[in-house]
């Protein structure tokens, strides 16, 4: 028999650290009661910064551990750090947003953690078992985060909707592992490639277990047609949690579709293409129609991210270095302006009570100027105005594209982001051009005009020194693809 | 293979004999016995007049928690089982693993027992 | 030989009937009871199969606790099952064309499907050299300590999930303190008062 030491833990140190963290946290919390949710949240997020810049140490050479069941490269680095910085933000956002929606428990920094452990284990995933087990921790979590206020229907429903129709991808992604371990007899993805790598064309067992897992992971990215939970679940969830949702686990799941995709199926581009091709375009069509006619914010946010999603899967459709490239970029992209966006969702209350309608942001432009400009850069970004990061951020897309010889996607693209500019810009008009209403409750917070103005300017200034994201995305994109 | 499933064997013939046993007893009492049904004799019974309600009421949630955390512990221990068998092959990493995965739940339960989730009110 | 073919039979049409039984019958309680029987003839299947840690386990923890849950939801949704089959019909044809076509496809799938043969990487050991249980053992807290921790780390967040989602403080309820009942002196307790003949207290 084998016998099998302890290998060394230092790649996944940032892992460690996050759990171990956690657990502190949750008995720091217990012990300390209910009041402790302000220092909790502020620990976490120091927690979670220490994490950054554990995986910055941590970066180096490709690297298998854990007995093959996890990766660290460059790749995973970027990845994780993205992942993190949505966590920070949601956290630091969530606290004041909390305590007035009097949900302000330690659970929920806590329950943070433990997803954003989730999503690095499944950005670093190296394996089929692992990646199974990373994306039930972050599921797991993000259920509960999305009922966290449990007394209203709305959360509840939220919370319910989400876990039925995330169980039923999550047993979908496990059969289709199950037929490609059938096949190949091996869960790692080394072994996958090296298996998998004899004939022209995949065999079909194995090209039906993938097209499970795609289903699978097109759910969690909600890429449209597996996209039905997504405007429920981010109007019925707390806002935090919508801003959380929005951004963290959206990265993580690309990441763990580029990998997989690229890993062990890369040799099958060919295969798979199209599937990734049709979810691509039906996410931008569906994200850019179905969201003009949406009266409240965070409804009108859950098509646009879907219709973010397809631009990103653009990217991974053209299956190239430059593709993955483009995809990294414009996650690091869409990060920063949907943090920002949901800001300003998050500052949306008037006389005590939330308001989320469109039309509440009427004239927000002479009651909040500051507001009103930041609120307007992101939509310019998202509409991909130049020369905002949006913008750069489909023109990698749209060149891999072409690149790769996929002209009618990369026109589908430049026509549905011309649709979707439309609802983006509506907003603006909105609030520069119509009669104000009443203005929004004040203060609102040093920490939240910090997330704006960080954001802020990192849209309107990407431009600048796009190098520094558009290098570190090149390295990350070049450790996917050996040789 | 077939060595192991002879082990089986015995609780194989067992199943058999409790399924025929039962067939055999559900059967006797239709064949042997009279059946008049009418249909006082079928309606259900409750201290001689009509049920009030359907037997089945609401339950608390209460219940579904002290459950779900019945079946956390309970899958727990069920990974002790392999555990406890190979200690002897897996060494002191091997042991060292589940004191961990022990640890964290045990936060868990720490977790638990302060927020007054184990008792009753 | 032919008893294991046997019983391979019987263990796979119980299971078979038994779900279609889960999910055909009138009263949620049945469904839950036909679904521990095909529980039950799961085990069976996997005992066949030589994976006894797995039957045990699908004993234990879904005839066990699993469906002991499920009838609680059930008890607990105080639902009219009956309202709620009235749409059952209607969507029947769509159900059964997307369960046809899956079919075509499955059988579509295994016609042609072409096991990897030699190929595999990490065969199950043989069970006449090596117990199930100790084989799983053997490789599951050292060469997947990664999958392990996390694990119990999945079932942390599901301790967390369930209080966080489930349990509230009620005010005005006395609890028991058991401490505090037990060190009750009796100073405290009782007062003894001496009563003067004929006047009462």
């Amino acid at each position: 028999m084998p016998s099998f030491p302890l290998p060394p833990l230092s790649p996944a140190l940032p892992e460690i650290f996050l759990a171990a963290a956690s657990m502190a946290l949750l008995l720091f919390g217990v012990f300390r009661g209910e009041r402790a949710a302000r220092e909790a949240s502020w620990l976490a997020a120091l927690a979670l910064v220490v994490a950054v810049v554990l995986v910055l140490g941590g970066g180096g050479p490709r690297q298998l551990a854990l007995y093959g069941m996890f990766v660290t490269d460059a790749f995973a680095v970027f990845m994780k750090v993205l992942v993190l910085l949505g966590g920070i933000f949601a956290i630091v956002m969530s606290i004041r947003w909390n305590e007035q929606a009097r949900i302000a428990r330690f659970e929920f920094p806590v329950l943070v953690l433990l997803a954003t452990t989730g999503m690095m284990m499944m950005v670093s995933a190296a394996d089929l078992i692992s990646l199974y087990i990373g994306l039930e921790l972050q599921s797991l979590s993000l259920y509960v985060l999305a009922g966290f206020k449990r007394d209203t229907v709305r959360s509840a429903e939220a919370g319910l909707k989400y876990f039925v129709l995330g169980a039923l991808a999550s047993g979908m992604m496990l059969y289709g592992c199950s037929m490609v371990y059938g096949f190949a007899g091996a869960t790692d993805f080394a072994t996958l490639a090296a298996t998998l790598s004899g004939g022209e064309t995949l065999a079909i067992g194995p090209l039906v277990g993938i097209v499970f897992v795609v289903v699978g992971l097109a759910f969690k990215v909600s890429a449209v047609p597996f996209h039905m939970w997504t405007p429920d679940v981010y109007e019925g969830a707390p806002t935090p949690v919508t801003a959380f949702f929005s951004v963290a686990p959206k990265v993580a799941a690309i990441a763990l579709f580029l990998r997989v995709m690229i890993e062990p199926f890369g040799g099958y581009v060919a295969d798979w293409r199209q599937v990734i091709w049709l979810i691509s375009v039906a996410s931008m069509v569906l994200g850019s129609v179905a969201a003009i006619n949406q009266s409240n914010f965070k409804r009108l946010m859950a098509y646009s991210s879907i219709g973010h999603i397809g631009y990103a899967l653009i990217g991974l459709a053209a299956g190239s270095k430059e593709g993955v490239e483009s995809v990294l970029i414009y996650m690091a992209i869409y990060v920063f302006m949907n943090v920002g966006t949901f800001a300003v969702i998050l500052l949306m209350r008037r006389n005590g009570e939330d308001v989320e309608a469109i039309d509440d942001l009427q004239g927000l432009a002479q009651t909040h100027p500051a507001l009103a400009l930041s609120l307007a850069i992101f939509m310019f970004a998202m509409a991909g105005i130049p020369p905002l990061s949006g913008f750069f951020g489909k023109l990698y897309v749209f060149m891999a594209a072409i690149n790769a010889e996929l002209y009618v996607l990369a026109v589908i693209g430049v026509v549905t982001s011309v649709v979707g500019a439309y609802y983006y810009i509506r907003i603006v008009k909105l609030m520069y051009f119509d009669a104000p209403k009443p203005a929004f409750d004040r203060p609102f917070g040093a920490e939240m005009s910090a997330v704006l103005a960080v954001t802020a300017v990192v849209t309107l200034f990407f431009f600048i020194a796009p190098s520094v994201v558009v290098d570190s995305a090149a390295a990350a994109a070049a450790s996917l693809f050996p040789g | 293979m077939d060595g192991l499933l002879r082990e089986y064997f015995p609780i194989l013939v067992f199943i058999g004999i409790a399924v025929a046993l039962a067939a055999v007893i559900v059967a006797a009492s239709l064949v042997l016995a009279r059946q008049r049904p009418d249909s006082e004799k079928l309606s259900p019974y409750e201290c001689g007049f009509e049920p009030f309600a359907d037997a089945r009421s609401k339950f608390d949630v209460r219940f579904y928690l002290v459950a779900i955390l019945f079946i956390i512990f309970d899958l727990e221990v069920a990974f002790l089982f392999p555990w406890a068998v190979s200690l002897g092959q897996i060494g002191l990493f091997g042991f060292w693993s589940m004191m961990v995965f022990l640890l964290v739940l045990t936060v868990g339960f720490i977790y638990e027992w302060k927020k007054g989730a184990l008792e009753w009110e | 030989m032919i008893v294991q073919a046997l019983a391979f039979y019987a263990f796979s049409a119980v299971a078979i009937a038994s779900a279609v039984m889960v999910i055909s019958s009138r009263n949620p309680v049945h469904s839950v009871f036909y679904l521990i029987l095909a529980f039950f003839n799961a085990a069976g299947l996997f005992v066949l199969l030589g994976a006894e840690f797995l039957a045990m386990i699908l004993v234990v923890v879904y005839v066990g606790a699993v469906a002991v849950l499920f009838l609680f939801v059930v008890m607990m949704l105080d639902v009219n099952f009956v309202e709620l089959r009235q749409g059952f019909l209607q969507y029947l044809p769509i159900g059964a064309t997307v369960g046809a076509i899956l079919l075509v496809e499955l059988v579509f799938i295994f016609s042609a499907w072409a096991f990897g043969g030699g190929t595999l990487a990490a065969p199950a050991p043989d069970p006449t050299e090596i117990a199930n249980t100790h084989a799983l053992g053997n490789l599951l807290y050292t060469r997947y300590v990664f999958a392990f921790q996390a694990a119990g780390l999945v079932l942390l967040v599901a301790m967390i999930g369930a209080i966080v989602l489930t349990l509230r403080q009620r005010v005005g309820v006395r609890r028991q303190k058991i401490a505090r009942q037990v060190s009750r002196a009796r100073a405290e307790a009782v007062e003894v008062v001496k009563v003067p003949t004929g006047q009462g207290v």
